[in-house]
């Protein structure tokens, strides 16, 4: 028989009440959560005016057309290469900040954080800070419980209707959909949308939270192996906070009085009497096991035990543990444990950024290398030089793109077709895609070291022109003929290439294709 | 750590062990959370629930209907018939159009090509193949050229889906028939017609023989292809002076062709497709290169 038996075989969620806080790393996550949230919120309801004939929204994912508005860009299905590369730039992104500042992306962007921190906010607005929401939570169910809870879950909910509202005006036109939405005239999907993204939202902000980041997500793992000693990390330096305890702050006030005692003892007897300069501990036991080195050896470490980074922390952890795939980063711990560093005189950074590899310098009493030194190494180089080169290359890719394009289909089915005057025809369906906002005029034009004829069906007016509407793809089919007498009728290959050119701004574009002839 | 009072702990990682020992090897006892357990069993709930409502358990014959009575072949003909829905009006237009006076840019037209292609896919390929280029030198016409037996006009086309070929069905379908000369002539006599007909269009023939056959052509063959060998769409007779070949333009099978005859049939499509679907088929065929 094992112990297993007695042992809890699911591990119960530990409720947590962050308590709220405020210092620099606070601030900037507030900023933070209102630029993305207001990005989120905002940017659909952005206009951009393209002319008469396309959407005014700036950024507009148009499935039913095909097309991805962002700004003044329009991609194009044949142009989705932008969108993998804006994903390779967002995963080398990610290996940069993670090899350079750890998990950032968790502490400070996540929207699992950035929402939880929008719901705790909340929470504390209608059920008070960390002691009130413990009180609330242990309390009876009582009328006033029940209303303070039935309102917190009612603001909740209208975030999350609006997380999931807005995430659809990013597929429809916003300002119509916002009100068809309401009329209850909008597409099923839509709402269907939404409602899974309110749920997600409720459920994941108000009660997972912690749960999201500890057994849901993957990137904690993933994360850890991107860091290494020199990623700067939220940490805690033991060598000078311990050995803790709630009476430090008292002791370290007797042994500066003692001392001073002794110094003013020196001073009245000479310099002989410093033999007996006092030690506030004389009577430590020998047979203690020997503490890591710390730069207290009078054993009065700087940490208070004041709890402060614990209760604020988000994740229910203690930072003091070290190093723990639960900590996002958020630096709330740093903010709290400044704070109370601050109130009792001694330096900030007991809780800190910083890299591993500086562990030994302090801990010898040096001052840690430079943040710069850190953060610019080879690893983050080469990421950043990779990022870069991606970046450069989309945007060169945007700027000489071609407003038109063409892609020249062969019809192999049959391969060719013999005329009634003995003429061999094949036949290519041509894609044109007219990228701009007006109207063009092409005409199609051949090119071969043979002598083909071309014909283009549907030609407008002048002969193998065609007039391609503007953001539209015309597909116009296009015979090319060899005489019976001509070479390329009874050849079996013959190489061609057809193109488009516009008839005002002589803009081309072509592509090679084959002509096949009887083959006798 | 040390004080933990659990004596399977691990000191290292500082958690239980679950107790098993496997050869010195302990297992870590990280337990989940009890909300993953309830959310597996909401999988088994919601598991049973679904046979329950879709198509499930196999019986002896067929599966269990499902209590939403859901099927993926019911769902395709919900999906058709809202598409013909949606389409019944253009539809309807195309039934009752003149194709001869349809504008290539009227909605029925472009609908017509589009179905069109469907229509001959499911009915018309198996003969004239998938790309409609026929079978070459088998009897079955390329629809892609220039050369029509029965006419190449939207007209024509439409009369030859809706009737056919010399079917027994219809009695308006197309009808001639070419007289097998094998009993007429001797086939030194059928040689030297094929050596005629080779000289039409410009093949290589013996010209000693084609003065021959020239006589017997202007006796038996002209009344159909002409004097000239130029054919006659209102007869279905081939035009012996082009490129094309129904059934091969050797001289072995123009020899064939001459005494034993051809006689190819086509159904009368008018008996099983819809009014608009001959309409459909009519205009893709007449719009795949060759159209007159």
């Amino acid at each position: 028989m094992s112990a297993s038996e007695d042992q809890p075989l699911y591990a119960p969620q530990e409720p947590i009440f962050p308590r709220r806080v405020s210092g620099k790393f606070r601030t900037l996550k507030w900023w933070i959560l209102a630029i993305t949230l207001g990005i989120y919120y905002i940017t659909p309801f952005l206009r951009w005016d393209r002319g008469p004939n396309l959407p005014d929204q700036a950024v507009l994912i148009d499935m039913a057309g095909r097309r991805f508005y962002f700004f003044w860009i329009e991609i194009w299905p044949h142009e989705f290469y932008f969108v993998a590369g804006l994903l390779i730039m967002a995963g080398l992104g990610l290996f940069l900040f993670t090899s350079a500042l750890g998990r950032v992306w968790c502490g400070y962007t996540c929207p699992q954080t950035v929402w939880t921190d929008l719901f705790i906010l909340v929470e504390r607005w209608i059920e008070g800070d960390r002691n009130a929401r413990v009180r609330l939570w242990k309390a009876d169910w009582d009328a006033r419980k029940i209303r303070l809870r039935v309102t917190k879950w009612i603001v909740w909910l209208l975030i999350s209707i609006a997380t999931g509202g807005a995430w659809v005006f990013y597929f429809a036109d916003a300002p119509t959909l916002a009100v068809n939405l309401v009329t209850f005239d909008a597409p099923f999907i839509a709402y269907s949308t939404i409602g899974v993204l309110t749920a997600t939202t409720f459920i994941f902000g108000g009660f997972m939270r912690e749960q999201v980041c500890i057994y849901m997500c993957p990137w904690p793992r993933i994360q850890a192996a991107m860091m290494d000693d020199d990623t700067l990390t939220v940490a805690y330096r033991d060598w000078r906070g311990e050995p803790r305890g709630k009476n430090n702050l008292r002791r370290a006030k007797a042994a500066a009085a003692a001392a001073e005692n002794a110094e003013t003892i020196t001073a009245q007897a000479g310099p002989g009497a410093a033999r007996y300069k006092a030690t506030p501990y004389p009577n430590k036991p020998l047979n203690e096991p020997a503490p890591a080195p710390t730069l207290n050896p009078d054993g009065i470490g700087d940490c208070i035990d004041c709890m402060a980074c614990v209760n604020v922390c988000p994740m229910g952890i203690d930072i003091r543990d070290g190093q723990q795939m639960e900590c996002i980063t958020c630096a709330l711990c740093i903010d709290a444990c400044d704070e109370v560093m601050e109130k009792i005189g001694k330096d900030r950074g007991l809780i800190d950024y910083l890299a591993l590899s500086d562990e030994g310098r302090e801990r010898e009493g040096k001052s840690p290398r430079p943040i710069w030194q850190h953060v610019f190494r080879v690893r983050t180089m080469v990421y950043t030089a990779i990022w870069s080169l991606v970046g450069i290359g989309l945007v060169w890719a945007l700027f000489v793109r071609s407003d038109i394009s063409l892609t020249v289909e062969p019809v192999r089915n049959p391969q060719f077709v013999t005329l009634s005057d003995g003429s061999v025809r094949n036949t290519y369906t041509l894609r044109i895609r007219n990228l701009t906002g007006e109207d063009r005029e092409f005409r199609v034009l051949l090119n071969s070291e043979d002598i083909l004829r071309i014909g283009v069906e549907e030609s407008s007016g002048m002969p193998n022109h065609v007039i391609v509407p503007a953001n539209e793809t015309l597909s116009v089919r296009t015979y090319v003929t060899a005489r019976p007498q001509d070479p390329a009728a009874s050849r079996d290959r013959t190489d061609l290439s057809l193109w488009v050119e516009d008839v005002e701004t002589d803009a081309r574009a072509g592509e090679d294709t084959v002509f096949n002839g009887k083959g006798t | 750590m040390s004080d933990n009072d659990n004596p399977h702990h691990d000191e290292v990682t500082g958690v239980d062990t679950t107790g098993h020992d496997w050869d010195g090897i302990k297992e870590l006892n990280n337990p989940l959370p009890r909300w993953w357990l309830w959310c597996f069993y909401i999988t088994i709930v919601w598991g049973i629930l679904y046979t329950i409502a879709y198509p499930a358990w196999p019986l002896v014959q067929g599966a269990t209907a499902g209590a939403l009575g859901y099927s993926t072949r019911g769902e395709v003909a919900e999906d058709i018939a809202a598409v013909e829905a949606q389409n019944a009006e253009v539809s309807e237009r195309l039934a009752s159009a003149d194709l001869s006076t349809l504008a290539v840019t009227d909605p029925a037209h472009q609908y017509g090509v589009a179905g069109g292609a469907a229509v001959f896919r499911a009915n018309c390929s198996q003969c004239h193949g998938s790309g409609a280029a026929g079978v070459q030198a088998a009897g079955y016409p390329n629809l892609l050229d220039d050369a029509w037996l029965w006419g190449g006009s939207l007209e024509a086309i439409e009369y030859t889906v809706r009737h056919g070929i010399r079917n027994e069905q219809d009695f308006d379908a197309r009808w001639s028939e070419m007289p097998a000369y094998d009993e007429v002539f001797t086939e030194e006599e059928i040689a030297s017609t094929a050596e005629y007909v080779l000289s039409l269009s410009g093949g290589d023939h013996d010209a000693a023989a084609a003065a021959v056959g020239m006589e017997i052509f202007a006796g038996e063959c002209s009344s159909c292809h002409g004097d000239a060998g130029m054919g006659d769409p209102d007869l279905g007779a081939p035009n012996l002076t082009d490129a094309i070949w129904l059934y091969g333009g050797t001289r072995d099978k123009i020899i064939e062709t001459i005494t034993y005859s051809r006689f190819g049939v086509m159904p009368a499509w008018g008996l099983r497709l819809s009014e608009a679907e001959i309409k459909a088929v009519t205009l893709y065929v007449h719009q795949l290169g060759g159209g007159e």
